[in-house]
């Protein structure tokens, strides 16, 4: 590494780079010193980054002018158990789709990947009408759960990875006497760490974001999920800046943890979603 | 010979049982996959030629095509389709160049690469409704900081952004940029990996300089995953709805209304669902049409 030396044109990628993460973090650090002032000081100009008396007191209000500790369970329970019945009955119905030989294997296959083509957007208006209506789930969690926790893209990503572990590895565990369900739940599902981490982070991120599902399906305030809980606060309090600020500071973290601790798979996962198509 | 027999039919027992077993693995996903999403599929295309609001008592009513003749004469869903195509026109090609920018600055053998490489992904991992909160606090026509700023540098009159018909999709088009290209750059770097690192010696040898290596090693190279994301952003710029909601609520008047927000309104706040179900199909059709070129074109790749 002996021409380690600045060159114009290193310098140049190091000037725009630096200018990129100014636009893409001066949002969030500017969110943060807004989260620690007054109402009336978030706007003055010259930004005042670093406040001089940080109101810490925002965040110990947000919690008592809005339910935010209800919020954050129903998103938390929700999130939860949809990541968990994604990733257990994906990886369930992928090993079949992967491993398995049997009669309308292919057309149940196309349907499945023929609906990942299909916005959601142009049948929630019928799958609305069929919760209220039929099961009389509207304004329950049970409803975004339902709706959120079978996706086609779970089996399809499992799936994937299914293909690349060697049937041969299944074939000399059946000689040895083992049933599929013991090859799925001792072979199959420890090798696959890497895809459920994927699909993990996936699901986790889609749901905990999500908006127009709890947006449409529930209504009662102590039932709001996070996303519309904030954005119900907003749309009451809209000119408590430093409150509204320190609610989104408190929305963002859990979401940044996942993904820091997570990142690896994260960028695969978008990678091979990529590749794969 | 009766013990060949005897093997056939045992074959076929076991493999109508290996059928059963199969079954069973598909059964917990399919079963909420059918009900939650191929029925209202299936409904939606139904619900398209009724009028019916909803309602348990009034019955749904046969219309034939009235729902899709009607969007002839919606000026609201034309001003919709027209915003639509607009955003989606506008936000693909300049996410597409940022992102891949990025990826190419990022591809580099740099100090902190990694810390560059997680902060551009930050706005597209973050909560929306966070994120457009401080949006709209630094774009704020009065008061924010982007126009202080703006008037500090001599801009007298700045524009009015989300409340300025003439700004309005341009900040909302903004915005979705900063929020999504971090996730386009990831795909563009895993593409950049692919690109066999000897065309880029070869390039040299033959005397290219860097923008000849990008133009005509870098580009060609990054064909499949340029349309790949060409494909993904377009269908996401299609089903756009709370970046809208959000940054100008489909404001000012009907500026910013797209297809999404105009089902939204007329399902479940008009309860009109024959026809937002007709507008659903126009949305549907828009998608399909993108994948079906998505098809096509992988079909000849692989023919090739």
């Amino acid at each position: 590494m002996a021409t380690h030396r600045l060159r114009p044109g290193k310098i140049l990628i190091y000037f725009i780079l630096i200018l990129l993460a100014l636009i893409m973090l001066l949002p969030f650090v500017w969110m943060i010193s807004a989260s620690l002032k007054l109402d009336k000081d978030v706007f003055t100009f010259p930004i005042e980054w670093i406040p001089k008396n940080p109101r810490w007191q925002n965040y110990l209000d947000i919690w008592t002018e809005i339910p935010l500790g209800t919020f954050i369970f129903n998103t938390a329970k929700i999130t939860l158990i949809v990541t968990f019945l994604q990733l257990l009955t994906s990886s369930f119905a992928a090993y079949a789709f992967a491993k398995l030989n049997f009669k309308g294997k292919n057309v149940l296959f196309i349907v499945y990947i023929g609906t990942i083509a299909i916005p959601w957007q142009s049948y929630m208006v019928p799958q609305f009408i069929m919760m209220r209506n039929i099961f009389h789930l509207n304004d329950t969690h049970l409803a975004i759960i339902c709706l959120q926790a079978f996706s086609a893209f779970g089996v399809f990503l499992m799936r994937q990875f299914y293909l690349s572990v060697p049937d041969e590895l299944c074939e000399a565990a059946r000689i040895d006497g083992m049933n599929e369900y013991q090859i799925y739940w001792s072979i199959m599902l420890p090798l696959s760490k890497p895809a459920l981490s994927t699909l993990t982070i996936f699901t986790f991120v889609n749901t905990w974001n999500d908006f127009l599902g709890p947006l449409i399906y529930l209504t009662t305030t102590n039932k709001k999920t996070i996303q519309i809980g904030l954005r119900m606060f907003i749309s009451q309090y809209s000119t408590e800046y430093g409150l509204i600020m320190a609610a989104s500071v408190v929305v963002l973290i859990p979401v940044l943890i996942v993904f820091l601790s997570l990142q690896k798979f994260f960028v695969q996962g978008i990678a091979t979603s990529g590749l794969k198509g | 010979m009766p013990t060949a027999d005897a093997r056939i039919i045992l074959k076929k027992r076991r493999k109508r049982r290996n059928t059963w077993i199969a079954y069973s693995f598909i059964a917990p996903n399919f079963i909420g996959f059918a009900i939650f999403t191929l029925i209202p599929i299936i409904m939606a295309v139904g619900l398209s030629f009724m009028k019916w609001n909803g309602s348990g008592i009034q019955k749904p009513k046969f219309i034939g095509l009235d729902n899709y003749l009607h969007l002839f004469y919606d000026s609201r869903f034309q001003e919709a389709l027209i915003n639509t195509i607009v955003y989606t026109a506008v936000t693909v090609p300049l996410t597409m160049i940022c992102a891949l920018l990025l990826a190419i600055l990022l591809n580099q053998k740099i100090f902190g690469r990694n810390f560059f490489r997680t902060i551009s992904f930050f706005p597209y991992v973050a909560s929306l409704v966070a994120v457009a909160a401080v949006w709209n606090a630094l774009f704020n026509p009065d008061k924010g900081p982007v126009n202080e700023l703006l008037r500090t540098i001599g801009i007298s009159n700045p524009p009015g952004w989300a409340a300025d018909p003439n700004w309005a999709m341009v900040t909302l088009i903004m915005f979705s940029i900063w929020k999504n290209m971090g996730y386009y750059m990831v795909m563009y770097l895993a593409g950049l990996q692919n690109v066999n690192p000897e065309l880029y010696e070869a390039a040299g040898l033959d005397g290219a300089n860097g923008v000849q290596k990008f133009r005509y090693v870098t580009i060609p190279q990054l064909g499949p995953t340029n349309f790949l994301v060409l494909v993904m952003l377009t269908i996401q710029c299609f089903k756009v709805y709370d970046i809208v909601l959000m940054i100008t609520n489909a404001g000012p008047g009907t500026k910013t209304l797209v297809l999404v927000f105009h089902i939204y309104n007329l399902a479940f706040k008009e309860w009109n669902l024959g026809y937002a179900s007709a507008v659903s199909m126009v949305l549907f059709l828009m998608v399909l049409a993108i994948t079906l070129i998505q098809f096509h074109y992988e079909h000849v790749k692989t023919a090739e």
